[in-house]
């Protein structure tokens, strides 16, 4: 599904990931941890091509295309997908529609038909009722006035409308209370099917608990730096990054 | 390189659609600006005396009269006797129906998406079609006569209503008003006039449709919306002009009259030729437009989009001299390239209780210069008078300016006057945002713009709000990347 190389990524002239190796397969869920600004965030902007995030060395493979290659929203009508770990407000955009605009532009992108509006119009309410969300939002401007947690919902129900092949959830657990945690884990467990695959960066076990991952990375200082099964994080959460020192020295 | 200069061509008529030229004999006067000439304009129209006489004070005035200056643009010096006042599709007899219309007039408006005849006409709105210094023809009459409501071209007004045409004409704006008030009143060519009598709701929209075909021309039309009391109307104003690489002048005046408990809303789409990416070309325009709620508890609303013009000077005011009287403006003005606008509103506070809002939303874009001025007064009387004023401003690009020049006067302590102001950039943020959404760049930027203009555009009817967005996308093109 997703085969980095080597990825070295500069952000204003600034090196920040410094030779990062990840492979996804079909289907798996990764947890991708590790201390503040050791480079997660950047890793997410990088593969959705955020302006300024230059790949100096390395590749990025997506199912076997180059994703340097495209625009952010060829990768989006490919089947990538980021939630933002500081979504974006947009005043005055009602969020139904531009959800079903986004959803649309892909499908056009892909060849396929758009979606009529009492199709789109179910399936968001499902997401909606799924995350126990309040319908309102969905009159409302996109993440306008939403709290922090109503905002990391919503990423949550955008990613189950456009039904990405991949999914790169930046923090979403953060911010979020006990209950809505749980139910944003219900939310990605809901789209695991099998074939979709999921990189979830995240601080905490709590939601490592509900999602059970495939593997578990530490990044540091722009690399891998270890990797494991679910006991990884166990072992983070209990001593946190000290041991990464360690091993470095 | 000839193609590319056709490719170039080609790109700016799809980005100006309204840009085509209609081949039609036309009856002209000669150019420049002189006591003759205006006695030709007004013989050409057969007015009556009085008309005459008062367009010759004007012309008297206006020759005291120097071109303002204090607004935030770059005016190229007008040679105004270059200009040709009046110009008219020629027509043997003057048509008496829409059936006797030259059939290229009648295309020219089908192109323009206002179709005049029967079977095509659009549901709902009656259309005042306004060619060069004439007006073609209307729709709806016999609807609207069955009402009691009048919407006729202004020269018809003259001949067939004359006592109304003199008692309300400058009677909002005189003739002394400014320097283009003036010019205007002693050349004015055609325009529309609208009567609603007492306690009608005006059964439809009514609209003008205003069209600069000829070269070298200048158009300079009259509006005049009469309420009577309880009377209410919806007044929607359009126009265009074909490109050219000459500047052409259009200053027009619009007079609104709103009596005890009389609502009136007129909405503008401006579109009018803005000029070439390198600003050449393009339409000066230089416009009065004031509504007067002469009585109590009368209201008006203005609603103007305005995305074309090289150069926009336009200040629709009210005057709310009815206690309770309401005043409304709702804007939004694009620039982008090298058009300059300064546009916003005077809200004059009279009556007791009298309110007013102000919603003005500016857009730059390319190395265009976008101001708003807004002025409210708070006249001594108006005690318990509210305004409320906010000003935002969206920049595309890192060479385009927007400016917010408020004046605030008030003389009654009681008086609250709001004033919210912002300033953003269309966010790199929110662009990544909606592009890993799948969204290409200009459909978001598209969307962002729609959305900042959102509170303006659920003030215009249904139609016209739909033709507003396509339009703002159309003049955005190619504003980014
Ligand atoms: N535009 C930028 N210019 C310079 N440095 C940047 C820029 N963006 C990010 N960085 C730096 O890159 C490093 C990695 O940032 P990133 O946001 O990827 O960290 P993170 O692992 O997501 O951290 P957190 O856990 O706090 O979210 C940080 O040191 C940050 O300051
Ligand atoms: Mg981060």
């Amino acid at each position: 599904m997703l085969n980095i190389k080597n990825l070295h990524v500069a952000v204003n002239g600034k090196e920040i990931l410094k030779g990062l190796d990840l492979d996804v397969g079909p289907g798996e869920l990764h947890a991708l941890m590790g201390p503040n600004g050791s480079g997660k965030s950047t890793l997410g902007y990088a593969l959705a091509g955020r302006d300024g995030y230059e790949i100096t060395d390395g590749s990025v493979a997506f199912e076997g295309q180059d994703l340097a290659e495209l625009e952010p929203e060829e990768r989006a009508a490919a089947g990538l997908f980021l939630a933002f770990q500081y979504p974006v407000e947009i005043p005055g955009v009602n969020n139904a529609y531009f959800l079903r605009a986004a959803l649309n532009a892909q499908r056009k992108a892909r060849g396929e038909e758009e979606v009529d509006s009492m199709t789109f119009l179910k399936t968001v309410r499902e997401s909606i009722k799924t995350l126990k969300m309040d319908e309102a939002l969905l009159k409302r401007a996109v993440n306008e006035g939403f709290s922090g947690g109503e905002k990391k919902r919503n990423e949550i129900v955008q990613m189950a409308v456009l039904q990405p092949k991949l999914a790169v959830l930046d923090e979403t657990d953060s911010g979020l209370d006990i209950d809505a945690l749980k139910l944003v884990a219900e939310g990605i467990n809901g789209l695991r099917d099998g074939k979709r695959s999921f990189i979830v960066i995240t601080h905490y076990q709590r939601l490592l608990d509900y999602l059970t991952p495939d593997r578990v990375h530490v990044l540091s200082d722009g690399r891998i730096v270890e990797s494991g099964g679910q006991e990884l994080s166990h072992r983070l959460e209990a001593e946190g990054y000290a041991f990464l020192e360690e091993s470095a020295a | 390189m000839n193609q590319t200069v056709e490719q170039v061509n080609q790109v700016i008529q799809q980005r100006y659609k309204a840009g085509f030229y209609t081949d039609i004999e036309s009856d002209r006067v000669r150019a420049g600006l002189d006591e003759e000439i205006i006695a030709m304009i007004s013989a050409k129209k057969e007015e009556p005396t009085w008309m005459l006489e008062w367009r010759l004070k004007a012309f008297h005035h206006w020759q005291t009269m120097r071109e303002p200056n204090w607004a935030h643009l770059k005016v190229p010096a007008i040679d105004l006797q270059k200009i040709h006042y009046y110009a008219a599709p020629k027509q043997k007899n003057r048509p008496k129906s829409l059936d006797e219309v030259d059939p290229k007039l009648l295309e020219t408006f089908d192109k323009l998406g206002v179709p005049l005849h029967e079977r095509a006409r659009l549901a709902g709105v009656a259309v005042d079609a306004v060619f060069d210094s004439v007006s073609v023809g209307t729709t709806f009459q016999k609807e609207l006569k069955e009402a009691g409501v009048i919407f006729c071209s202004f020269s018809e007004a003259v001949k067939d209503h004359p006592e109304l045409v003199r008692e309300y004409l400058g009677s909002v704006v005189p003739y002394s008003d400014n320097y283009f008030a003036a010019l205007n009143s002693a050349v004015f060519s055609d325009g529309s006039f609208v009567y609603i009598p007492a306690n009608t709701r005006c059964p439809m929209e009514l609209s003008t449709y205003f069209r600069i075909n000829a070269r070298d021309t200048g158009q300079f039309e009259r509006t005049l919306i009469i309420a009577e009391p309880g009377a209410e109307v919806s007044y929607l104003e359009g126009c265009t002009a074909p490109m050219r690489d000459e500047n052409q002048l259009h200053a027009a005046v619009v007079e609104l009259v709103a009596r005890k408990k009389a609502k009136i809303k007129y909405s503008t789409v401006q579109n009018w030729y803005p000029g070439d990416e390198n600003g050449k070309g393009g339409i000066y325009n230089f416009v009065t437009k004031r509504g007067d709620c002469r009585e109590d508890d009368a209201r008006i609303s203005w609603t103007q989009v305005e995305t074309g013009s090289a150069i926009t000077w336009k200040y629709p005011s009210c005057i709310l001299r009815g206690d309770r009287s309401a005043g409304e403006f709702y804007s939004v003005a694009l620039t982008h390239n090298h058009q300059q606008a300064d546009t916003g509103t005077k809200m004059i506070h009279l009556g007791k209780d009298t309110t007013s809002k102000i919603i003005s939303k500016g857009i730059s874009a390319g190395k265009s210069n976008n101001s708003y001025r807004g002025l409210v007064r708070i006249a001594k009387r108006a005690a318990n008078a509210r305004n409320y004023t906010q000003c935002d401003s969206l920049l595309i690009g890192k060479t385009c300016g927007a400016h917010t020049f408020p004046y605030i006067e008030s003389a009654n302590p009681t008086a609250k006057v709001e004033h919210e102001a912002t300033t953003s950039r269309i966010g790199e943020d929110q662009l990544f945002y909606c592009r890993t959404r799948g969204l290409d760049e200009e459909d978001a930027v598209a969307m962002i713009v729609d959305g900042f203009c959102k509170e303006v555009f659920k003030e215009l009817p249904m139609e016209f709000a739909v033709e507003a967005k396509a339009l703002l996308e159309i003049s955005l093109e190619g504003a980014v990347g």
